[in-house]
């Protein structure tokens, strides 16, 4: 029931999250669009889950715990290159050439 | 040993090299906390953390010789060969790296007293991620192993370069990790199963070699893998992030983290879905050539070393895509072989860059190094020979390395690759030969031009195992060369009969 | 109702991650994200993972998305200059990239799962109900997957003191 749809939603969001990954250039909404990612991936466990049985919710517990690791540290590098550069903006992000 | 996973004791002792690496990691977090007022502390930890890193060998060592195999249905972690021989080389990059550490962290003048607990909890990370039977395990393996490097990437907190490159290795990171995440859930759902075997199971007894979300999912594994692995088309910021990050840490993304990520690979391409090998064939072929060629032509317009041996990295990337094409066990034997001289012979020139960069490693470039076998005979003579290794060269074990690929290679018809191989390799030799050339045949720049390099002598006696181990290997590889085929034997087709459908509909 | 419901939920979470990755203020995208969050949370009902409903709103809008939100204002990102977009090629490799990905996914995902996996309808409802939906998570949690649950926690020590590290101000 509902599996289709939610599926195709969770195909949706995780597009929208790839697109705001290449288009952004500041880091912090870059990062903002990686969690987007992994809840579209969130929501494929749980509409999985439905017909594959309990597992697939116990994988979204699994991707939260990995999202609020990620968070912790991704935040303190942001934070540290801050007091660094004073901006988040990628382009000015540049002493090693890339 | 049989060890059935189901019963907490043989799990606990099927983990035990883990185990001993997170306890010791743990403990030394403590000693950290309490004692870091001072250098020689820090430099204490680092010694200690050598001594957890040899107990889980020897517990790796205890494991494969004492026979350890799986009994029972297939759980979280793998219990073969290829798991003890990956985890052995893990630890073998792990332990040269915290060598490297100790004395560049004095040198730096970074006071991080963590710094060593995290290069353990990395090693438990990529031991997990190579061993992982499971998807999640694996999963789970490859984030803890990603969060310790992130902040191994940006430890250097009064360089901006540091930071930097930690930034690009995170976003970079979390971005693969999301597809990688994304392959699984689909792989998840077409199968039922995030167990590997299982997988592998399923697929034959379903049927469902073509069903489109398997296709998907293993199209958005290799995204992920591709990132973790800097293969080309996902290599965008490896080059910067290898450049920015401290030199010791470097090696140790460019050694063990990609061996780790590609041990994973290969279990599972060979493992869960080596029934679709005629479909992804094609993909691992793209991928290898156009790394070698990318990675190879890249190194060549660059000036500075550093960042010329982190495109060579990207081609070596490529050679290791290139023994796992075929999908056989020789590529799988070749692979291990390959890995561990890998390891080795990156490790071995990242330490001659960290003696000669004495605060700027990322500036020296082959000019800087002219003269260094006149004052400094030991490092120029390692870096000769991981140089020619790297090549290829005749004698040492890099040779021997690319050799059984090549005939993996050709061996299972994959000859066009082969020969990608041969000619990037011959282009290869356009930037490791001018480095050996400027050590030995070019003048100092001038009197004082090597007047600071030095390495304790630890890291001396290191580099001269290294060598020997590289020339030895290269002569007599026979032994070694047995002992990866042993390893590879983790991939015969599977003696159990298919598992039945977890979920029949009643 | 409930795909009435569904597509409600969906349509407005699929709007605000569309917001969430155009707005140009760092913090309107967070509380477009948070936005995404919540209506995810409701879709979670939808599909009868109650529990899972209440920790994403609890974990994920309530303490990541804060602390999102807190590192944007202890920066002082409120308000940022227009140069954070790309160019526009930069806007048309974006979303040429996002068509093909979203064109492949949807080519391959309205697929369903090969039909002998699939459980009978209701099967998992009934499973909440006859345990409890938090003892029903549960129980896999901490037998089946034992051995991932246990890397979490090393990962989040490992996390813990990686932020620490990194972000405490005396070096």
């Amino acid at each position: 029931m509902l599996l289709g749809p939610a599926l195709a939603v969770s195909a949706i969001l995780f597009s929208l999250g790839v697109v705001g990954v290449l288009l952004r250039r500041n880091a912090i909404i870059i990062f903002m669009c990686v969690e987007l990612m992994l809840n579209a991936v969130n929501l494929t466990f749980v509409a999985l889950s439905q017909q594959l049985g309990l597992d697939g919710q116990v994988f979204v517990f699994f991707v939260m715990t990995v999202a609020a690791a990620e968070a912790a540290v991704g935040l303190a590098i942001i934070i540290a290159l801050y007091r660094h550069r004073d901006t988040l903006n990628l382009q000015h992000i540049n002493l090693l050439r890339g | 040993m049989p060890l059935d996973l189901e019963h907490g004791r043989d799990l606990t002792l099927a983990l035990l090299p883990e185990l001993l690496l997170t306890a010791w990691a743990a403990a030394l977090l403590l000693y950290a906390a309490w004692r870091h007022r001072d250098s020689s502390a820090q430099r204490r930890a680092g010694w200690l953390s050598l001594f957890g890193i040899a107990a889980s060998a020897g517990a790796v060592l205890w494991l494969w010789i004492g026979g350890a195999r799986l009994e029972g249905p297939a759980t979280s972690v793998a219990v073969d060969a290829f798991r003890w021989a990956v985890d052995l080389i893990i630890l073998v990059g792990a332990a040269l790296t915290v060598l490297l550490s100790v004395h560049y962290l004095d040198r730096e003048g970074i006071r991080v007293p963590e710094y060593h607990p995290l290069v353990l909890f990395a090693a438990v990370g990529m031991m997990l991620l190579a061993g992982g039977a499971d998807l999640f395990v694996l999963f789970l393996g490859l984030e803890l192993m990603s969060v310790s490097v992130y902040v191994l990437a940006g430890i250097n907190r009064r360089n901006p370069a540091s930071a930097e490159a930690a930034l690009k290795y995170f976003l970079l990171g979390a971005f693969a990790s999301a597809f990688l995440l994304y392959g699984i859930a689909l792989t998840y759902g077409a199968t039922g199963t995030t167990k590997l075997s299982r997988i592998g199971a399923q697929i034959s007894a379903l049927g469902i070699e073509s069903h489109p979300m398997l296709a998907a999912g293993l199209a958005l594994l290799f995204v992920g893998f591709g990132f973790k692995v800097a293969a080309v088309p996902f290599h965008m910021w490896t080059p910067d992030v290898y450049d920015g990050a401290p030199t010791p840490v470097t090696a140790f993304m460019a050694a063990s983290v990609k061996a780790a990520a590609f041990a994973a690979l290969v279990r599972l391409l060979l493992e869960a879905f080596a029934a679709l090998q005629p479909g992804w064939d094609g993909v691992v072929w793209g991928l290898a050539a156009i790394t070698m060629v990318v990675g190879n032509l890249i190194a060549l317009a660059q000036r500075a070393v550093k960042r010329m041996l982190a495109y060579s990295s990207i081609a070596h990337a490529g050679y290791l895509l290139t023994a796992l094409v075929s999908g056989s066990l020789a590529g799988a034997a070749a692979f291990l072989f390959y890995l561990l001289f890998y390891t080795l012979m990156t490790v071995g020139a990242f330490a001659v860059l960290i003696a000669k960069g004495r605060s700027g490693e990322r500036d020296v470039t082959s000019d800087d190094l002219s003269g260094l076998a006149e004052s400094h005979p030991l490092l120029a003579l390692t870096m000769t020979v991981c140089m020619l290794s790297l090549l290829g060269f005749p004698g040492t074990a890099g040779f021997i390395g690319k050799w059984y690929i090549l005939t993996s290679a050709t061996g299972a018809g994959y000859a066009g690759l082969a020969v990608v191989l041969v000619l990037t390799t011959v282009v290869s030799a356009g930037y490791y030969l001018p480095i050996v050339m400027a050590m030995y045949m070019k003048p100092r720049l001038h009197e004082m031009a090597h007047a600071d390099v030095g390495l304790p002598r630890v890291v001396r006696g290191m580099l001269v195992a290294l060598v020997v181990a590289l020339l030895f290997y290269g002569i007599w590889p026979n032994q070694l060369l047995t002992l990866a085929r042993e390893g590879s034997h983790a991939f015969l087709p599977p003696h159990v009969t298919p598992v039945a459908v977890p979920f029949s509909p009643n | 109702m409930r795909t009435i419901l569904f597509w409600i939920f969906s349509g407005v979470a699929v709007v605000s991650a569309l917001l969430c990755i155009t707005r140009r203020s760092p913090v309107a995208s967070a509380l477009w994200l948070v936005t995404t969050l919540f209506h995810l949370a409701a879709l979670y009902v939808l599909l009868d993972a109650h529990f899972i409903a209440a920790v994403q709103v609890l974990v994920y809008a309530g303490a990541i998305m804060v602390l999102f939100l807190f590192v944007i204002m202890l920066l002082n990102l409120g308000r940022t200059g227009p140069g954070d977009m790309k160019g526009a090629w930069g806007r048309v490799v974006a979303g040429v990239a996002g068509f093909v990905l979203l064109g492949e996914l949807l080519a391959f995902r309205l697929a369903a799962p090969p039909g002998r996996l699939r459980l009978p309808a209701g099967a998992v409802e009934h499973a909440a109900e006859e345990q409890g939906a938090v003892t029903a998570i549960a129980r896999p949690l901490f037998e089946a997957y034992l051995v991932p649950f246990e890397i979490t926690s090393v990962m989040l020590l490992a996390a813990i003191v990686g932020a620490v590290v990194l972000a405490k101000r005396k070096l």
